[in-house]
């Protein structure tokens, strides 16, 4: 089908919703997912739309489900997930539900207060029995005697004539930090009149406001004095404390306890019965809520939705305004068809011709997505222009390979990715709320892949956990080299390095068939060959990258039928790009195959060469790679500077010549009518690709505003973007040596630090098994760590900079919109 | 070591990039995904191929050989030639 390539064509449709079917037809509409409305009151404010008072209905629903929720919350509780299908209730269920929440609210409402009461009543009375059970010690001793007091008086009074007054007592209970405090303060005021002693609750009491429970203190004050008496009451009114009146009599008291712990037990029956009450009410919202909830906010989307369409004159129907794909109006007819006749009208839907660039539709499966959706967040494409999604499945994955190439590290990625892949339908892993473990989900497609090519890569660049294999013998002899060149014993222990020269006989037999030789990782110079070698694949993988570029720009142009761009601007491109950068591909290939060991003393240097192509001179030293090429040079720079003034004037010129041949001809026919024809208006930079640029003449002189200056700026900032771009960009590519060479390096510090010292350790076999054990446990942490998590990221981000910057600049605009149906869908359902 | 050839390792990965490259798309069934399909051959085919073949072009003809120290240089030559 190919879908993919592009967006899918998108129709602007007209449904005339008559208003006895309209809600049905929209529910039905939100069910299927096809449409997106377009607002046709976007100049009305939200009070003066007219289902304001639905949707305000539907948001007070709202603020009691909130409470609802956080009531079951609050309990401890939590709500089930609906289940099975909830369409948007009619309007006249909203009423039933209405009154039901209504009711629930209320029941609520009253068992918590009468909790709340009932919970605080019991805790005064068992303060109170507190206060009576605590027995204060023998200083009280005195109180079990019945009778005055002044017969045995406590205390030597300071003064004489006080003796015949009574002992009276305060006894009450107070918070645990506030008795010191307390304490401190009655005996600064008054001290010498009273006895205080103060005594820890044992049982802790649960407090009726926050439900903790804390360890109060009671309280007895014997005094005597009623100024005293005074004083010690507005002090313990101060500190909030309980007062509970206090009997001398031993056996009031105990009777007063007796009846508090009776009327204490009846409360807490009737609190239990309270609570179980609520519990009941609670399982009832549990039940009833989840169904609601969708089903309110259903209701609420569709009259949102209604709300964004216009009365027609005869009030008898709404019309609405919708971007639909065509290949979906069949089933969009079918489905108000269907919903309209159970009302006995029917609902129109008919095509019209639309001004403004469609949104962008493209379908998706569960392994496209994600590349889509790095494509994606970059810039949604515009309306039919081609999408880069289908070749970065295999570019992204490629270029992050080449610099991440390691075979180990690409099987732990590929088997982490695999195992992602198999467990991708469990329950348990689709509803995981942890982001990190999601973002990772989501990308599992491209961690499989990208893991697969990391593999083949290492291959490539011979690379296992930084170790050579050697699948294949060497092509590189150190005997031959050795017998050729006399290497005794005592010669090498003289010389601490020694080279191979591939001029000799036998010490070079041939190129290693796949991949780097793995003599180069026991050499002491591999970065010089490792160094030159990716430089100058990252050169060719970028020009070749870029190319493809710039051809997939064909097909755009193609498409929208601007055929001259593909003469003057594609042309000149390629030309310019081939014509410099496609000749260093060139010079390299051929220094590859051309230049051998014998005459590498005097090989030339391609760099030299290639700066003096720009600067056109020449070094005596540097000798030609082939004949002519003194005069190859020179034409290819002069052939690619001609191309930027036909890339800067071609099609500004052409397309005012078209402009100033259309106006002459309507002048000579103005009243040829011109309609049908869609416009050629402004060619600005917005609509430069947009499919209004078809070939044909102005209809309406309004519309023909064709600025040439603007047209000339545009093509100007193209022009130097992509000349300059061609080489920034290039040099850019270099990007992929770079961090291949970093990911090597860390790799290669790794297991020579940790590992190989490890596995190098002297002694008894069984304590270097033992010694290997936190070895190794160190050697993986830091791969996962750093090898693959870090510099995963960091490969992942660059792959995805080359993508969007250097690749995609070369024919891809991301200035749409995506086409964002009107669904009751919630994201991440 | 041994001799390597070079046109062998060139006709057989030209052979086998090809037949994914060219002759797989011929044999991707129909279906919806088919185009998405096609290009995932084709251009892992390029990819592969072109990275195999830079790097057997770039040792071809090596202008410089590997610098051993002498210890390798005498383990390879007496344990291993």
């Amino acid at each position: 089908m190919g879908s993919m390539f592009r967006s899918e064509e998108v129709a602007l449709v007209q449904l005339f919703l008559p208003t006895a079917a309209a809600y049905a037809c929209v529910s039905q509409l939100g069910e299927l997912g096809l449409v997106e409305f377009r607002d046709l009151n976007a100049s009305v404010s939200a009070f003066q739309r007219r289902f304001v008072v639905d949707v305000r209905r539907c948001e007070e629903l709202e603020k009691t489900f909130a409470f609802l929720q956080e009531e079951v919350r609050q309990a401890g509780l939590t709500l089930p997930l609906p289940e099975g299908a909830l369409p948007a209730p009619l309007p006249r269920d909203l009423l039933h539900i209405q009154e039901e929440t209504d009711r629930l609210e209320q029941e609520l409402r009253d068992v918590r207060g009468n909790r709340q009461a009932l919970r605080a009543q019991l805790h005064q009375l068992q303060l109170h029995s507190a206060v009576l059970g605590q027995g204060h010690g023998p200083s009280l001793a005195a109180s079990h005697t019945d009778g005055p007091l002044e017969r045995t008086p406590l205390l030597q009074s300071p003064g004489g004539p006080h003796q015949d007054l009574r002992v009276n007592f305060v006894a009450g209970a107070v918070e645990p930090h506030k008795a010191a405090a307390l304490e401190r303060l009655l005996w600064r005021a008054c001290h010498g009149f009273l006895i205080a002693s103060f005594r820890d609750v044992e049982q802790q009491l649960e407090g009726p406001v926050t439900g903790e429970p804390a360890t109060w203190v009671t309280f007895l004050i014997s005094y005597w004095g009623e100024q005293i008496g005074q004083k010690i009451r507005k002090i313990t009114d101060c500190f909030h404390c309980h007062v509970f009146p206090f009997v001398e009599q031993e056996e009031a008291r105990r009777a007063a306890l007796q009846q508090l712990q009776q009327q204490s037990q009846e409360l807490q029956e009737v609190l239990g019965e309270t609570e179980h009450f609520l519990s009941q009410v609670l399982a009832r919202v549990q039940r009833l809520l989840p169904p609601w909830q969708v089903q309110i906010r259903k209701m609420k989307a569709v009259y949102l939705a209604l709300n964004q369409c216009s009365v027609s004159t005869t009030h008898k129907c709404l019309i609405a305004e919708a971007w639909c794909a065509t290949r979906d109006l069949p089933t969009l007819q079918q489905a108000l068809q269907g919903s309209s006749s159970e009302a006995g009208v029917s609902a129109v839907v008919h095509r019209i011709p639309c001004r403004d660039m469609p949104p962008t539709l493209i379908r998706t499966n569960r392994f496209t997505a994600s590349f889509q959706g790095i494509v994606d967040a970059y810039g949604v494409g515009r309306y039919q222009e081609v999408n880069p999604a289908p070749y970065t499945i295999i570019t992204f994955p490629f270029l992050f390979a080449v610099m991440f190439g390691d075979v180990g590290h690409g099987l732990l990625m590929f088997l982490f990715a695999l195992a992602m892949v198999l467990a991708e339908n469990r329950p348990a892993v689709k509803t995981a709320q942890n982001e990190i473990w999601r973002t990772f989900f989501e990308g599992r497609y491209l961690l499989l892949l990208m893991g697969l090519f990391s593999v083949y890569t290492g291959f490539i660049y011979n690379e296992c956990f930084s170790c050579a294999t050697a699948v294949f013998p060497s092509g590189w002899s150190v005997a031959a080299m050795a017998n050729q060149s006399g290497w005794s014993d005592a010669f090498l222990a003289q010389q601490p390095l020694l080279s191979l020269d591939p001029n000799v006989t036998g010490v070079f037999l041939g190129p290693y068939p796949f991949g780097i030789d793995p003599v180069w990782s026991l050499a002491v110079n591999h970065l010089s060959f490792l160094n030159s070698f990716k430089m100058k694949m990252s050169v060719i993988l970028g020009v070749t990258h870029m190319t493809f570029g710039v051809v997939l720009g064909v097909f755009n142009h193609m498409h929208f039928g601007q055929w001259h761009r593909l003469l003057l601007e594609t042309l000149p491109e390629l030309v310019f790009l081939l014509g410099l950068f496609g000749y260093l591909v060139f010079l390299v290939a051929y220094k590859w195959l051309r230049v051998t060991a014998a005459s590498a003393a005097s090989a030339p240097s391609i760099l030299i060469h290639f700066i003096n192509m720009f600067l056109f001179s020449s070094s005596p030293t540097n000798r030609p790679l082939f004949s002519g090429q003194e005069v190859v040079q020179p034409t290819l720079v002069v052939l690619a500077l001609a191309m930027v003034p036909v890339l800067l004037l071609g099609t500004p010129l052409f397309l005012h010549r078209e402009h100033r041949r259309c106006h002459s001809r309507r002048r000579q026919q103005p009243d040829k009518d011109t309609a049908g024809l869609l416009d050629l208006p402004d060619t600005s930079l917005a609509s430069q690709g947009s499919d209004e640029e078809k070939a044909g003449c102005p209809g309406d002189q309004a519309e023909a505003e064709f600025v040439l200056s603007e047209v000339f700026m545009h093509q100007a900032i193209h022009t130097i973007e992509f000349c300059l771009g061609c080489i920034s960009n290039t040099a850019s590519y270099l990007r992929l040596w770079a961090l291949s060479l970093a990911h090597a390096q860390l790799s290669q510090v790794l297991w020579a630090m940790v590992m190989r010292a490890g596995l190098s350790l002297g002694g008894e076999m069984g304590v270097a098994a033992v010694v290997l054990v936190p070895v190794f446990a160190a050697f993986a942490v830091m791969t996962v760590a750093i090898l693959l998590v870090m510099e995963g990221l960091s490969a992942f981000l660059h792959a995805l900079r080359l993508h969007w910057v250097e690749f995609q600049n070369k024919f891809y605009s991301g200035t749409g919109y995506k086409l964002s149906p009107f669904t009751f869908a919630v994201e991440g359902e | 070591m041994t001799a390597h050839s070079f046109a062998l390792p060139v006709i057989i990965f030209t052979t086998f990039w090809g037949l994914i490259g060219i002759a797989g798309p011929w044999f991707v069934p129909k279906g919806p995904n088919r185009g998405v399909t096609i290009t995932m051959l084709v251009a892992t085919a390029v990819c592969c191929y072109l990275f195999w073949l830079i790097a057997i072009l770039a040792q071809l003809n090596p202008l410089f050989g590997p610098q051993l120290k002498n210890e390798t240089i005498w383990y390879v030559h007496f344990l291993w030639e």
